[in-house]
């Protein structure tokens, strides 16, 4: 008897060290971490929406709330037309799915979206990042509707093998948008402010 | 019988040198040296965890009830390669994006629970210290070199940089699956012929 509780005391001692560590260990290194993502696995992302855009939309970054949460806005201007680029997730197979969408603040439709972290399963899922022809087919789509799969009753087409990615990335386009559309008035006064 | 200090640590580089001597911990050798670059940062990443494990280890070899010690090896592991993989994401992001899944999974790396097992649950804290740089500088340099092997006449780089001209045709199968089999057969080889010699 006096063996098990020594068993069980010895594990439950290092587990909580070692929770406690690693709990500070994550505090200290939460903000690098994000900076490491920002610069590595978001701007490539971000560019790419706003390609020809003269501004560095990482550098002119900005913080907006909605009133849930807060959104990390990325300006641009291509052709002479505002774009907003921002970020939303939602569950995919595994872990959740994070896509850019850029808006035209002008017509309130979208010019273009991507992935940028996910956990999907490499080669599979991996493919809604790695293969952009999915992606490509948010161009156009209005912020107030962003269309869905053709299975679900829209017009896009799917991922082959990879549903539930392409119903996430299809959702977090969705959230983007909706978050997109309560944001306007104040991406809109930001915007003039730039400009005076 | 106690050895000299230096003797347990210079184990690691011939005489246990781990992929090729132990033959053990062949996933991570295998699967991520296709390049230098890659070797070596998977090699550091592991020789942090097994020199920190080694001494924690050693030093809780009396707290530790045996019937539970592998649980409590693996806890011990599983928490330095978590600060690892943490400390790579925030400070050399693109080398944790290459290494990816492999930088967890050196939890389950053999040579790490082995050298735990086998050593630092039975000696004092220097000799395991010495054991762990000595074996983690070994499977360092052993995954630098098949790296080397496989970037070198696989790709025709060094480091990135071009090494044979533009005129070299890579034997692009050595940076695949396969090549990585054949590589390491070649150096076990090449290990096996000098220690006959001598």
């Amino acid at each position: 008897m006096g063996e098990m509780i020594r068993m069980v005391v010895t594990l439950a001692i290092l587990s909580a060290v070692s929770g406690g560590v690693l709990a500070g260990v994550q505090q200290w290194t939460k903000d690098p971490i994000e900076r490491q993502k920002l610069a590595n696995e978001k701007a490539p992302v971000i560019r790419q929406i706003l390609e020809g855009t003269e501004n560095d939309p990482i550098a002119d970054r900005f913080t907006l709330n909605d009133g849930t949460r807060d959104y990390l806005i990325f300006p641009g201007r291509v052709n002479n037309e505002p774009i907003m680029v921002l970020e939303d997730r939602a569950q995919g197979y595994s872990g959740d799915v994070h896509v850019m969408v850029g808006f035209s603040l002008k017509n309130d439709t979208l010019v273009g979206a991507g992935v940028t972290t996910h956990s999907e399963t490499p080669g599979i899922g991996s493919r809604a990042k790695d293969d952009p022809s999915f992606t490509r087919q948010f161009k156009g789509k209005k912020a107030g509707a962003p269309d869905s799969l053709r299975l679900d009753g829209g017009s896009l087409d799917s991922i082959s093998g990879a549903t539930i990615t392409a119903r996430a990335v299809v959702q977090a386009v969705e959230r983007a948008s909706s978050a997109y559309l309560r944001l306007k008035p104040e991406l809109e006064s930001s915007k003039r402010e730039k400009e005076e | 019988m106690p050895r000299p200090l230096h003797k347990e640590f210079l184990k690691g580089l011939w005489e246990e040198i781990p992929p090729f001597r132990l033959v053990l911990g062949l996933c991570p050798v295998l699967a991520v040296t296709m390049t230098v670059e890659n070797g070596i940062g998977m090699g550091l990443a592991t020789t942090f965890v097994l020199v920190c494990s080694n001494v924690l280890i050693s030093i809780l070899r009396n707290q530790i009830p045996p019937k539970v010690r592998i649980a409590c090896y693996i806890l011990v592991i599983a928490t330095f390669v978590t600060i690892v993989d943490m400390l790579m994401q925030a400070f050399t992001y693109p080398l944790y994006q290459k290494l990816g899944i492999f930088i967890p999974l050196i939890v389950v790396n053999c040579v790490v629970l082995g050298r735990a097992e086998a050593f630092a649950s039975k000696n004092s804290v220097l000799p395991s210290l010495a054991d762990g740089l000595g074996i983690g500088i070994g499977f360092t340099l052993s995954l630098a070199a098949l790296g080397a092997l496989r970037e070198a006449f696989g790709n025709g780089t060094l480091l990135g940089h071009s090494i044979f001209g533009p005129g070299y045709q890579p034997l692009t199968f050595l940076v695949e699956a396969p090549g990585a089999f054949i590589g390491l057969g070649i150096l076990l080889g090449l290990m096996n012929l000098i220690s006959q010699r001598r």
